[in-house]
């Protein structure tokens, strides 16, 4: 056997992997070949650690120094310095607001002891194509408990003891779910995990499949059990090749392992696992077009009642979970729904974990127990608003959210709070909003998301949103009237009123929760022409002070679309009509000559 | 790999796992420090490194771990070992060819006796 003197914990996150994980990974384990280290130094790829923004990440142990952005360059650094010398290297360490440097910021900044990870324990720990690691940590203890100690009414009893509630957006009482699939009759019955994660900002769900695809199958089969179902589907977007990969992996492990599959851990309960790849379309998060193209059709909402629990997946009982509600189902059963239940608030129990996006310092994934405040997720464990600008707004819920503005801040988040306030919990996306953002021009963004993705059934949601976003291409170019705002409510009220599934009856919600907090920036738009952000391309000029250019020629050098004309050493001038307002020419001017101005 | 039937057959899986986990982030019994600066390696630091690494896995002994270094200082000596076991004091040993390696963990790892006649220092470096 090998002897092992260093771990090193690569994060394989899609986040850390986009960022170059692979060629430092590969880099590293050429530079270990050169110093023959390749047998004593273990490298293992893990799942997300949730700092995205500090990609790719590395954990060096014994000692868990916790390097972040690590190129392809400072590998050799980091093996003939650390490894070799056993020095840290200073450069590639996290760096706090004062400039401090520090070995384990997992140990002490904000952004990970706010955390408690449940739904993402083994996230950056373990590695996710070991099952041995999996069980290390306590993996499949659970389903052991419930197939050898439990009746399936006890786990329903530990889940309404947890009062554990559906993480993909409804946020129903996930007991409740499972006892209707349990009390229909029936022979045939199926468990199925919606992983088709879609709105924009929103990464959970990918992290947990691809950096712990145990919990995910653990759980299934546990519901499987209790509802009693012998063939289960994780219904994942096409768009998550490596968490399709890696939860393939850990299917035929536990497969072979006795875990999934025929007479699981020798108890005569059998259950089947299967992927089904979504083509990623939005409307497939929605169960009942979910489970359409699970059977092959048309990814189109069906009419409820009837419910899943009583028709769904080929006309029979079928019971629909997202993947981070089934993250938490196996801690629930080790250590009682009371103890899941100790953490967050009345109504809103455990954890939720946030994606963290946006005008925040730090991006990522966070775990925190709900009834956390808005500002401490945002200027805690985010790390605030860089480059000292002010915060806005946070947008919750993606689509079918809605904005919340500075000034509700220290809301603890909870459904309810966040329902109040026009905007939802939904998947955990957060999206943090400076004073450079638009709030007209993110409405218009989220709008134009839903235009595209509506499947077309209901009329109100695929002309009316349509139509919606019409009238907001109007108002941010300048052209928009008062009455439209007035349309806008209507149409909206008319499209949430009338439309069959959550898609359409949230479409609006952007554009209402924008219209009531920021009233005076639509105004602006329309009464004033002017976007305050200056950020509607239509209604901002990027303009050059005469008096201060000096002719460098550096912004008509850095403008990708030549718009910029002059001769060396006298004032310069910007074309509005090619002019993109990409601002790259504001950044690079050193006499502070270009600005951007809205009339 | 045989299927998990009883609570003791995952409790298995578990605590060989866990024991790697720990691995990772504690200490182990001791390790050896096998000097491989440009010098160590001149003399042969290299092959006596490999040596040491085979015959701990040859005598399943997981609980030593192997870490190269820079040079000690003493490139007359090379090439040198450390070896540092938890409890006692360092020991630096000198031209030490793979052979002596293997001498050095059966004697000093193994049943732990000092080799005498190859120290060229105790104490911290």
């Amino acid at each position: 056997m090998p002897v092992v003197e260093n771990t090193i914990l690569i994060c394989a996150g899609g986040a850390c992997i986009s960022a170059g994980e692979k060629s430092v990974k590969e880099t590293l384990e050429e530079k270990l070949q050169e110093y023959s280290l390749e047998n004593v130094i273990k490298v293992v790829e893990t799942g997300c650690m949730g700092a995205c923004d500090l990609g790719p990440i590395m954990v060096i142990y014994p000692e868990g120094v916790f390097y972040q952005k690590v190129e392809p360059k400072d590998v050799s650094k980091i093996v003939e310095e650390h490894l070799l010398k056993g020095r840290v290297v200073n450069d590639l360490l996290y760096k706090g607001d004062k400039g401090d440097l520090t070995i384990k910021p997992q140990e002490n900044i904000p952004f990970f002891t706010e955390q408690v990870k449940i739904a993402t324990r083994n996230l950056g720990v373990i590695d996710p194509l070991s099952i041995e690691e999996y069980i290390a940590r306590d993996g499949y203890f659970a389903l052991r408990k419930v197939l050898l100690e439990m009746t399936p009414e006890a786990v329903i009893e530990e889940l309404k003891k947890s009062e554990l509630r559906g993480r993909g957006g409804a946020g129903f009482p996930t007991y409740m779910k499972w006892t209707l699939a349990r009390n229909s009759e029936s022979d045939t019955k199926y468990v199925i995990c919606n992983a088709d994660e879609g709105d924009p900002g929103a990464f959970m769900d990918r992290a947990v499949l691809e950096g712990d695809p145990h919990a995910i199958v653990e759980a299934m089969t546990i519901a499987a059990y209790v509802i009693g179902a012998e063939k289960g589907f994780v219904y994942c977007r096409a768009e998550y090749p490596l968490a399709i990969e890696r939860l393939t992996i850990a299917i035929n492990k536990a497969k072979e392992y006795g875990l999934l599959g025929n007479n699981i851990m020798d108890t005569g309960f059998s259950f089947d696992l299967e992927i089904r790849i979504g083509a990623g379309a939005f409307v497939c998060g929605e169960e009942t077009a979910l489970i359409n193209s699970i059977e092959g059709k048309r990814g189109v909402p069906r009419l409820k009642p009837p419910y899943p629990s009583d028709k769904g997946l080929w006309g029979k009982p079928t019971l629909n979970n997202n993947v981070e509600t089934y993250a938490n189902i196996a801690p629930i059963i080790r250590n009682g729904g009371e103890w899941f239940a100790q953490y967050g608030v009345e109504g809103a129990r455990g954890t939720k974990v946030f994606a963290l996006a946006g005008k925040v310092k730090n991006t990522g994934l966070v775990e925190v127990p709900f009834g956390t405040s808005l500002r401490k997720l945002v200027f805690e464990i985010g790390g605030g608003i860089p480059n000292g600008k002010k915060m806005k707004a946070v947008q919750t819920g993606g689509p079918s959210g809605g904005c919340i503005p500075m000034e509700y801040i220290d809301t603890p988040i909870t459904y309810d709070n966040l329902k109040s306030l026009g905007a939802i919990v939904g998947s955990g996306g957060l999206i943090i909003m400076d004073e450079d953002d638009c709030m007209v021009d993110v409405a218009k963004f989220f709008l134009e998301f839903t235009v595209e993705e509506s499947c077309g059934q209901c009329t109100p949601c695929r002309e009316g949103t349509k139509q919606m976003h019409e009238i907001m291409k109007k108002i941010t170019s300048g052209e928009g009237e008062m009455e439209d705002l007035d349309k806008l409510k209507e149409l909206g009220q008319y499209i949430m009123d009338t439309s069959l599934c959550g898609l359409g009856q949230t479409a609006p919600q952007p554009v209402i929760s924008t219209m009531k907090y920021f009233w005076e920036e639509y105004l602006a738009h329309i009464d004033e022409k002017k976007c305050p952000a200056k950020r509607c391309k239509a209604l901002t000029r990027v303009v050059i002070d005469k008096e201060k250019c000096v002719g460098c020629t550096a912004c008509a050098r850095v403008c990708p679309v030549n718009c910029i004309s002059g001769e060396v050493r006298k004032p310069h001038e910007i074309d509005p009509d090619i002019c993109t307002r990409c601002g790259s020419c504001i950044t690079v001017c050193r006499f502070n000559a270009i600005d951007k101005v809205s009339p | 790999m045989a299927k998990i039937k009883s609570l003791e057959d995952l409790m298995k899986i578990k605590d060989d796992a866990v024991k790697n986990l720990k691995l990772r982030e504690t200490g182990k019994r001791g390790k050896i420090v096998v000097a491989m600066g440009t010098c160590g390696i001149a003399a042969g630091a290299k092959d006596t490194f490999k040596a040491v690494v085979e015959e701990l896995s040859d005598k399943d002994i997981d609980d030593i771990s192997v870490v190269q270094s820079g040079c000690f200082g003493l490139c007359d000596a090379e090439p040198t070992i450390e070896v540092k076991l938890e409890g006692s004091e360092p020991i630096v040993y000198g031209h030490v060819t793979p052979e002596q390696a293997k001498r050095i963990i059966n004697q000093h790892i193994v049943n732990g006796k000092v080799v005498g006649d190859l120290i060229i220092k105790r104490g911290e470096l």
